[in-house]
């Protein structure tokens, strides 16, 4: 059951990230971006369908990517803070995505050399996903964050409401704690050197300094999430819930 | 998608008979025109017009498909929606981009569209009330679009031509697309059933409609025709619509709303009822339920992304001027 928890929190990472990036199609400040995000939603949500399917086998108890996805409540999802914050604006939405590629990327690549042939799957196409999700999002904060005085100030806002949500990254629930033991997963605390090059790297360019975080926010393997994720979940779910056991 | 009668084109145009002769002559030998090429004020105008149109129903029509991404009721269907969306984005661009080619630019083209200057397939005036209209959107609207798309593949204007083959095939992956999740519908509850039939009833005479009017009222079509911009009318089209829909309807046990739908044996095609042209001409001019919602979400994506963009200029002229006090 260890390693299908620790599979669901990848998932549900994957997922909620995916369809907060989605929230934006149709509606992006420019028209390029309406396609990029749309392409952003789909490599996370094509990743977090492969982990549920590969978590409701180790589960074995039936349940399909749709069961786990559109039947569990807030306190049952596993991600992490960072993943489920509101896009607010194009500043946020983009750093968001700049800190989970961040880390995703190294992890990804090290878990190439996983003791789990799905987990090796994974990571082959994520890997390549993630370095480019880190290109785009970079781009933008460089952009935004050395632009003008107006994206500069909103660059710095974002910073402030999210780096908070950076450590937990780093934090192996028990569940996970015992798949990195068992080799299938890399062990997270391990990403932080490569992750820091990375943000460092891109902050000095975009003119951003990494605040010291006095309390940084954690609960989200446990299922303690902040408000937003249950009206997410709500409007996600909603349609699957009206019709039990319909096919779509 | 996409699929109207063009709104509004002034065709008129005042160059000396000898040129407009000579430029008709490589239009009969199928020869195909070219941006570089010299044409009539007319018929640039009449494109410019027509593709600006085209372009803005796709950025416009990512809006009611969109209204589900968030809610799409399975990942593969959120999946699937999302790449749908992107495609109509990506058309949009590539319109654009053969718009420009007659020297306007996808700024002024927007601001069209904001300042209602520019208009856009009316179907998107319609809101997507049911998972339903997703799949109806796929199967009416984008069957109604490559209709009218395939034989703009060998419109006369070469840009046009060559964006509309690449934009038909993905046309048709998404009618398909469309027609299976009414499908999986129509096989399912009682509810999705009933869900699937309250689709094609809101859906059927609207997408009749975006064929434009009838021959008869058509103004510009003469025009467009004998440039080669159109090549069949708007009632032709209509017609082919009909016949390859109505079988589609039956085998999936729905029923086209219109009770003198049936098959004439003698014309070999299906007769239809009246078309409600009032209601046309009023969501047209801006009476639909959507119409104001569309443009406002546009609008407001467009301002609140100002400062991205300014920031984007602003970034790359800093950048510049680096790289010019470094040489």
């Amino acid at each position: 059951m260890a390693l299908y928890q620790a599979i669901l929190e990848l998932a549900d990472d994957n997922l909620v990230l995916g369809h907060r990036v989605s929230e934006w199609c149709g509606h992006a400040p420019l028209l390029e971006e309406d396609l990029a995000m749309p392409n952003m939603a789909l490599d996370l949500i094509g990743t977090a369908r492969t982990l549920y399917d590969y978590a409701g086998k180790l589960e074995g108890k039936g349940q399909s990517e749709d069961d786990m996805a559109y039947l569990r409540d807030e306190r049952e999802y596993r991600n992490c803070l960072l993943v489920e914050r509101r896009n607010d604006d194009f500043a946020h939405t983009m750093l968001r995505q700049l800190y989970f590629a961040a880390f995703m990327k190294p992890f990804w690549d090290a878990a190439a050399n996983s003791s789990d042939e799905v987990i090796r799957g994974v990571a082959g196409k994520a890997v390549k996903e993630m370095a480019y999700h880190i290109r785009h999002a970079g781009e933008w904060v460089i952009r935004l964050g050395d632009g003008t005085e107006e994206s500069a100030a909103r660059m710095k806002d974002a910073v402030q409401a999210l780096a908070m949500y950076v450590d937990e990254l780093f934090v192996s629930s028990a569940a996970a704690a015992e798949a990195e033991a068992a080799g299938i997963l890399p062990k997270r605390a391990d990403m932080r050197p490569a992750f820091d090059a990375v943000i460092n790297h891109i902050f000095a360019e975009a003119m951003l300094t990494t605040p010291e975080v006095a309390y940084p926010q954690t609960g989200g393997r446990d299922g303690l999430h902040g408000e937003d994720l249950g009206h997410m979940l709500s409007v996600m779910q909603a349609l699957y819930r009206a019709h039990p056991g319909a096919s779509w | 998608m996409y699929s109207q009668g063009l709104i509004g084109a002034d065709g008129s145009t005042d160059e000396s008979q000898d040129f407009l002769d000579r430029f008709q002559a490589r239009i009969d030998a199928e020869e195909k025109i070219e941006p570089t090429d010299a044409m009539p004020e007319g018929y640039r105008r009449t494109l410019v017009r027509q593709i600006g149109q085209h372009a803005h129903s796709e950025i416009v029509g990512m809006l009611p498909e969109g209204n589900w991404i968030t809610r799409a009721p399975t990942l593969r269907r959120k999946a699937a929606l999302l790449a749908k969306v992107q495609d109509e984005g990506g058309h949009g661009l590539y319109l654009y981009s053969a718009a420009e080619t007659l020297g306007v630019s996808r700024e002024e083209m927007t601001e069209e569209l904001h300042s209602g200057k520019a208009k856009y397939s009316s179907i998107f005036n319609y809101p997507t009330l049911s998972w339903a209209d997703i799949g109806t959107i796929g199967w009416l609207v984008d069957g109604a679009a490559i209709m009218n798309q395939i034989p703009l593949c060998r419109c006369s204007f070469g840009p046009y031509a060559r964006a509309m083959i690449r934009v038909c095939k993905e046309e048709s992956f998404h009618q398909r697309q469309g027609y299976e999740i009414v499908m999986t519908l129509a096989r399912g509850t009682p509810e999705q059933k009933a869900m699937a039939q309250d689709s094609l009833n809101r859906w059927w005479w609207p997408a009749l409609m975006m064929f434009g009017p009838h021959d008869a009222d058509s103004e510009h079509s003469d025009q467009s025709m004998k440039w080669k911009i159109k090549r069949f009318s708007n009632d032709e089209l209509r017609q082919k619509f009909i016949d390859a829909t109505v079988p589609q309807a039956e085998f999936l046990g729905l029923t086209v709303p219109d009770a003198d739908c049936k098959w004439n044996e003698e014309k070999g095609g299906y007769d239809h009822g009246p078309i409600d042209w009032s209601e046309f001409w009023r969501v047209v001019k801006g009476g639909g339920v959507m119409n104001r919602d569309r443009i406002r979400d546009r609008k407001a994506a467009w301002e609140k992304g100002e400062w991205v963009r300014d920031a984007a200029l602003a970034h790359a002229e800093k950048r510049r001027a680096r790289k010019m006090a470094a040489e």
